[in-house]
């Protein structure tokens, strides 16, 4: 389970580590992007944890919409669509919720992911962060279905996301503007998929 | 780093703030959130020419708000797209009843956005299109890429359709407008330095004192290969001759179709030049590069395209497209019929561009 008090902490918790670090996303984006994922990451989840007392006392979907439009309207670039119908559509599949129960999560991550995937058209393999929420998304629902405990589960996946990191390296990129480096994107971590793997790190974190 | 600049935070606003304290008579600044339209308010009964991108770029896109071009510009941060919410408060405030049409240059993030934004504008009964510029031949697939950039077509582009909106064309005519001329276009750029965003203070690729970069976009990002420098003549015959060759290229855009009210793909194939072709021809600078050594540019390409058989029957010269320091160019050429020729001509009155009044 996911009290409103972990979601809280979750989204604190992705305020804290993308402003950690901001230079190392900016640093992976300059080799095969445009040199912005850090700051406009950094400066979206910033927004957030600031207006998390105005929304704390809202349902957990209303929690999760109110972010979507914030990320929506400072992230800018591909991440602020991308990472914004992430949340919108885990807040309507949510709405209402006090609190998450472990299967909850798990439709969280697929409504975001099925969200991502509808407004970025990328499919596995195209060097993006979909590369880490797939797998991700399909480790906690095997693990959830078997009756993991949630906090296991997402221990599981914080590997599994790592895990998505590092197969992106050898990839070429199709979608985005590394795609514009064609056979030159390989060799290079994607920094979308490494900014999901820092959002699932923190929600692990909190679900301890 | 050296900037003319105070902090880095505060690049835009400031740079916003100037412009409306200079151009006052053309524009209005919006702050909260970011954007420009006319001074005079919308232009009752004709379709809102909407365009947006990052910054970085200027002129291009709030410089060219006025009559005869853009009814609005939404900046975003420097080479970051902008964000829905201000597309949809620049549409509100620049409809003057007779629908939205929005330029959008393809990049993977200005597509999204503004396909978010119509979303919200379709929502609230606002006619809405978006058109997707992509003329950029150093992309040459759109199967395994994000498909060819949008780059110096834009400002023809945004040129000629404004002249249609003043003349009285609807939504629909003045898309078809758009999407032609955008078919029409092939462009390529190169680079001989990088540039520095103000955020990162530091050069977004490296380059060697003796190479140069082909095939970039215009967000500072590599190109598609990196070669030792060469002459000016050597240079722009290359890209002269790598737009003129280009074959025909096939691609799937999204638009909005208004009978089944949800985002179709559309099939469109561009054809190559061909002998006897009436072209446009824009020489940009990337911002670092003189207006001098584009006319150099300008005297190779001319020669290339009188060889070719094509005819430039006008032409753009300047820095218009930029990529904030950059030394580099892009060259553009758009054939075109007389009518396109007669929107060119057509008075324009911007802060970037002014002509005929």
């Amino acid at each position: 389970m996911l009290t409103k008090e972990q979601v809280i902490t979750w989204l604190t918790l992705c305020h804290e580590v993308l402003e950690e670090n901001k230079t190392w996303l900016t640093q992976l984006d300059t080799a095969i992007g445009d040199a912005d994922h850090g700051n406009n990451m950094n400066r979206g989840f910033k927004k957030v944890y600031a207006q998390l007392d105005a929304i704390k006392d809202k349902d957990i979907g209303a929690i999760f919409k109110a972010t979507a439009m914030t990320l929506i309207s400072t992230v800018g670039g591909a991440s602020g669509p991308l990472y914004g119908t992430f949340f919108l559509q885990a807040g309507n599949k949510l709405a209402g919720k006090e609190e998450l129960t472990d299967n909850d999560v798990a439709i969280m991550l697929r409504a975001g992911l099925d969200g991502v995937v509808m407004r970025g058209k990328a499919q596995a393999g195209d060097k993006t962060m979909v590369d880490v929420l797939i797998p991700v998304t399909e480790s906690v629902e095997q693990d959830i279905n078997a009756g993991t405990p949630l906090a296991e589960a997402l221990a599981k996946a914080v590997e599994v996301a790592e895990q998505g990191v590092k197969d992106t390296i050898p990839l070429v990129a199709k979608k985005g503007r590394a795609s514009y480096l064609g056979e030159r994107s390989r060799g290079h971590q994607d920094p979308g998929a490494t900014s999901s793997r820092l959002i699932i790190e923190a929600l692990f974190n909190a679900s301890r | 780093m050296k900037k003319l600049i105070n902090h880095p935070d505060n690049v835009i606003k400031e740079q916003l703030e100037g412009m409306q304290a200079a151009h006052a008579d053309l524009i209005k600044v919006n702050f909260e959130p970011y954007y420009i339209t006319r001074a005079g308010g919308p232009v009752k009964g004709k379709v809102a020419l909407i365009s947006g991108g990052g910054s970085g770029h200027e002129p291009m896109h709030g410089g060219f708000v006025g009559h005869g071009m853009l009814h609005a510009a939404c900046p975003g941060e420097v080479f970051t797209s902008p964000t829905p919410d201000q597309m949809h408060e620049a549409a509100k405030a620049a409809n003057g009843g007779a629908g939205v049409l929005n330029i959008v240059k393809n990049y993977t993030g200005d597509v999204m956005n503004f396909e978010m934004a119509a979303e919200l504008a379709i929502a609230e009964g606002i006619q809405v299109q978006n058109i997707v510029i992509d003329d950029d031949v150093a992309v040459k697939d759109s199967l395994y890429t994000a498909g060819r950039r949008g780059v110096g077509a834009t400002v023809l582009i945004e040129k000629i359709c404004g002249a249609a909106s003043e003349e009285g064309y609807d939504l629909k005519a003045v898309s078809e407008l758009c999407r032609t001329l955008n078919q029409n276009a092939r462009s390529m750029g190169m680079a001989l330095t990088s540039c520095i965003t103000p955020a990162n203070g530091s050069p977004s690729f490296e380059i060697g004192d003796d190479e140069m970069e082909i095939g970039i976009g215009i967000h500072g990002e590599p190109g598609i290969q990196r070669e030792k420098i060469k002459s000016v003549d050597e240079i722009t015959e290359m890209m002269t001759v790598g737009i003129l060759e280009d074959g025909a290229y096939s691609r799937k855009l999204k638009e909005w179709d208004h009978d089944k009210g949800e985002w179709v793909e559309v099939e469109y194939v561009d054809q190559p030049f061909k002998k006897g072709d009436n072209v446009i021809a824009f020489v940009n600078s990337m911002g670092g590069t003189p207006v001098s050594e584009l006319y150099g540019v300008y005297r190779k390409m001319a020669q290339v395209t009188d060889k070719f058989g094509i005819k430039i029957v006008r032409n753009l010269i300047g820095p218009y497209i930029t990529s904030l320091e950059m030394q580099g160019c892009s060259i553009t050429l758009m054939k075109v019929d007389d009518k396109m020729v007669k929107l060119w001509d057509a008075p324009v009155y911007t802060p970037g561009l002014k002509w005929g009044m």
